[in-house]
């Protein structure tokens, strides 16, 4: 019996512990050394680059740049993917078409979707779509990808774009799952078809559904880098602001500007630390 | 209410269906049509002409990079069912004394996702001499404690009569998981393959820390490069976006029932 379970599960763990746990390791050991250019532990100093990250400002500014992304990426994202995975569900002709339609985006990369974005969509010049739109109301061009707060909308219609379609494919699975029973129950009872069997029955019973997108809503959200990487960045760098936590690391640890493993490897494990907090919490909340 | 059902349904539809269009008008109009102040609708000629000026352009290399990323994907896809199908039919199957221990280290990464660790993980990687390489770009991406922890969800599910009468006939774990599990299972390989296929397809941040060479880009790198140096073309940066997306719808439109299926698998028990 061992032999064979390590026949199976052997090549796998094998790897895992190569690729994850001695990555994981290897960072937390770093943590704690001074280490430029170099992935070998140089200087010990202890908690100087926790201290350094926490204190510093640009760590916790992109920790805050992050908190203000998903404060408007993750409600929208739930909402809207509700919104049209209701709409969708409750059609019979042409279902599939809309389905499709909507999830279509999924096939894009961030970085195609980038490139729409910056240079068709929100194009600063006069020929971007936006801006041809403002023109017709006569009004002034917008540089969209320089100018606060308007960057925060280029960011968060992207991430719309491309994520909704997942979302509402979960939510339609959820719905799918709703005996019909149930429905037909409210409707004797009395109960309108729209807000109140949504409000009492829809909702309850897609709670499993909800968590498990709000988890994931947040921790992709956590893990945004490359709709910002792409739209900000340029040749010449990235801009000072609007900089989420991986995009900071990024730079920190494999910048123009010097390799810094230490406080990149310092940033990473508190990452590590509040996501797996979060998840946790959650996991909390399903299994309650 | 039916009507209002729709009219929301298709004014959506056109809204997400913008960005593809897009990338067609943009990738086929010549640039003084794309820069111009009056927007077209569509290019008032269609310059088929731009395929081969963007393929025959040697600061492009195109080609390559979507060489490598069908490698990198086709690699990564089948190396990520090999590896976490049989490890998830192992800890779900086989009994041994430290399986637990085992699961517990599995579901422990569960809760670390990939793209945070890509600094500890370059580290390992650059110490491995991988930068630039083939390996670097694949192997790291396989051990995927998710999958192996979706299979092993979805094989214990699985009918055990089934295996016993391949037992019955003389089969051991390794005949039976060939021959008669992995035969019976072809939709829920499909469906997580799919997904594989998706997400290394468009991965972005790994192949950009790794692929630092321009000969091992794969095509998000190198569509990535042209947009923040904007150093070509910006016919050509479309037409070459609609290149790289062209596999991929081709998957959705031939594969959607696997896909769908393979979202709801991975989603829910995220």
């Amino acid at each position: 019996m061992t032999r064979s379970f390590w026949l199976f599960v052997g090549p796998f763990f094998l790897g895992l512990l190569v690729f994850v746990y001695v990555p994981i390791g290897w960072s937390v050991l770093l943590s704690f050394f001074d280490a430029r250019n170099t992935v070998t532990p140089t200087t010990f100093v202890g908690f100087d680059n926790y201290a350094d990250m926490l204190t510093d400002g640009p760590f916790l500014q992109s920790l805050g740049t992050f908190s203000l992304f998903a404060l408007f990426v993750v409600p929208l994202t739930f909402v809207l993917a509700l919104a049209l995975a209701l709409l969708v569900n409750g059609i019979q002709f042409m279902q599939t078409f809309f389905r499709s339609v909507f999830f279509l985006p999924f096939a894009c990369s961030y970085v195609v979707a980038s490139l729409v974005w910056k240079l068709s969509i929100f194009n600063g010049v006069r020929f971007g779509l936006a801006n041809t739109l403002l023109g017709w109301f006569g009004e002034e061009p917008i540089p969209w990808t320089v100018t606060p707060p308007w960057y925060w909308l280029v960011l968060v219609t992207l991430r719309l774009w491309l994520q909704l379609g997942f979302y509402m494919i979960l939510f339609i699975a959820g719905l799918q799952r709703i005996p019909q029973h149930l429905y037909e129950a409210a409707w004797i009872d009395g109960a309108s078809r729209g807000w109140q069997t949504l409000r009492y029955i829809t909702m309850p019973q897609l709670r499993t559904t909800s968590v498990a997108v709000l988890l994931l809503l947040l921790v992709a959200a956590y893990q945004a880098f490359d709709e910002f990487y792409n739209v900000l960045g340029t040749d010449r760098g990235y801009p000072p602001f609007a900089r989420p936590p991986l995009i900071y690391l990024y730079y920190t640890a494999l910048g123009s500007g010097g390799q810094d493993f230490g406080h990149g490897s310092a940033g990473a494990v508190i990452l590590t630390l509040l996501i797996a907090g979060v998840t946790l919490l959650q996991g909390k909340v399903i299994t309650r | 209410m039916k009507v209002v059902r729709y009219l929301a349904l298709s004014v959506a539809a056109v809204l997400f269906l913008i960005p593809f269009y897009l990338v067609l008008r943009n990738g086929l109009a010549s640039e003084q049509e794309i820069t111009s102040p009056n927007w077209t609708f569509w290019p008032s000629e269609i310059r088929w002409e731009n395929f081969a000026e963007l393929f025959a352009n040697p600061a492009v290399p195109l080609v390559r990079s979507l060489i490598n990323s069908v490698l990198v994907a086709v690699l990564q896809t089948a190396g990520q069912l090999l590896l976490c199908g049989l490890a998830g039919y192992g800890l779900a199957r086989i009994p041994y004394r430290y399986a637990n221990v085992v699961l517990y280290l599995v579901i422990a990464t569960l809760m670390i996702p990939a793209a945070v660790t890509f600094v500890p993980t370059f580290v390992v990687v650059s110490t491995l001499g991988w930068i630039s390489d083939l390996r670097g770009l694949v192997i790291p991406g396989l051990f995927s404690g998710f999958t192996t922890f979706l299979f092993r969800q979805y094989f214990l599910n699985f009918p055990r009569e089934i295996e016993e009468a391949a037992r019955m006939d003389g089969l051991g774990h390794w005949g039976t998981y060939w021959r008669v599990v992995v035969p019976n299972s072809k939709g829920f390989f499909a469906a997580l393959g799919v997904i594989a296929f998706v997400t290394s397809w468009n991965q972005f941040l790994w192949p950009l820390v790794i692929a630092q060479d321009q000969d091992s880009w794969t095509v998000q790198v190198a569509l990535s490069t042209f947009l923040t140096a904007q150093s070509i073309e910006v016919e050509q940066l479309f037409l070459a976006a609609a290149v790289s997306i062209t596999p991929l719808v081709i998957v959705f439109v031939a594969l959607q029932r696997f896909l769908v299926r393979g979202v709801t698998e991975t989603g829910i028990k995220g």
